[in-house]
């Protein structure tokens, strides 16, 4: 690849990168009254949302082989149970991280 | 500076993960010959760790835009989602959403809508630290990668425990809590089926077919 062609390449990423975040914006503007069915998922979209990326960050796991995911579920599991009890996100996130660390050390 | 107080102890956890990421990817990127500019103008740039190690192998290949466009589009796919949510939160942000919307990754994305209560000024914050972590990760990974050999083997789970805790705070909050299960057994059962390369469309479409059907019962 020339140059040229690797700007291009690069500028083409950046614009549909950018595009996937814009377009909602640019077609639901905010003069315009946004249709009662994108104010619905506006409202029931953000939870299941979450929930998407809780299995998306599960996606290279090797659940046939080596450890079967175990660490990465109990990791889960453990950040869900200190959240429930504490309320407090960092807590929440650092523990989990560090229970995670220490089962795969 | 009161805004950035409020800010920065929510991009902690992004703080860890990003900077983690953005090394592994800066030293990849140096392994692989390229300048410094590379790794650092797409950080800057594109902004999506996923399209930027994969452009890392489109920029050796063969000159094939149309497929960087189509590649990039399906990866990113999900910020559309994203935005639907954010419609009403960044409404009022004048000036500053074109850089809302811009650096909306999923984790900007995640922690703006938790606190999407919080002034313009402070999502503004955790935007732009949460960027520049990953342009820091990357510039660091490139110039010392090589010679940083801590084990810090495990630390990229610091994102799916961030994303686990605001799924669980969000879900105390919500009286509906049917969404959440919609968003994850269809997501789990087309990574099962379709594998981890192609899922996150078909689990997308799912969601707001599901979501789409319960309208009925669901808006009163």
């Amino acid at each position: 690849m020339s140059i040229t062609e690797r700007i291009v390449t690069i500028s083409i990423l950046a614009l549909a990168t950018f595009s996937t975040r814009v377009i909602p914006f640019l077609i639901f503007a905010p003069g315009k009254p946004t249709p009662s069915y994108i104010k619905y998922l506006g409202k029931v979209l953000p939870l299941a949302v979450f929930g998407m990326l809780v299995v998306y960050c599960l996606k290279d796991v090797e659940w046939i082989h080596g450890s079967h995911g175990v660490p990465e579920l109990l990791g889960i599991a453990a950040t869900a149970l200190i959240h429930l009890f504490s309320r407090q996100m960092i807590l929440s996130t650092a523990g989990g991280t560090l229970f995670y660390m220490i089962l795969i050390h | 500076m009161e805004l950035l107080k409020r800010a920065f102890p929510l991009t902690i956890p992004v703080m860890a993960a990003y900077i983690f990421l953005g090394v592994t990817y800066g030293l990849l990127a140096e392994t692989m010959g390229f300048s410094i500019w590379y790794p650092l103008l797409m950080a800057m740039f594109v902004y999506s760790g996923s399209v930027e190690f994969l452009a890392l192998g489109m920029l050796v290949a063969a000159f094939n835009p149309m497929m960087a466009a189509l590649v990039a589009l399906m990866v990113c796919a999900r910020h559309l989602f994203y935005g639907i949510s954010m419609l009403d939160v960044y409404k009022g942000a004048g000036w500053r959403k074109f850089f809302l919307i811009f650096g909306m990754s999923d984790e900007t994305f995640a922690i703006n809508y938790s606190h999407r209560d919080e002034p313009y000024g402070v999502m503004l914050w955790v935007t732009f630290l949460d960027w520049l972590y990953w342009l820091t990760g990357a510039c660091l990974g490139y110039a010392f990668g090589s010679i940083l050999h801590v084990d810090i083997r495990g630390l990229e789970f610091v994102l799916t425990a961030m994303f686990t805790s605001i799924f669980m705070d969000q879900l105390m909050k919500e009286k509906n809590r049917v969404p959440a299960l919609i968003g994850i057994i269809p997501t789990a059962v087309c990574l099962a089926l379709v594998g981890n390369r192609y899922f996150i469309l078909p689990s997308m479409l799912c969601i707001l077919l599901l979501l789409t059907l319960m309208r009925k019962r669901w808006e009163k």
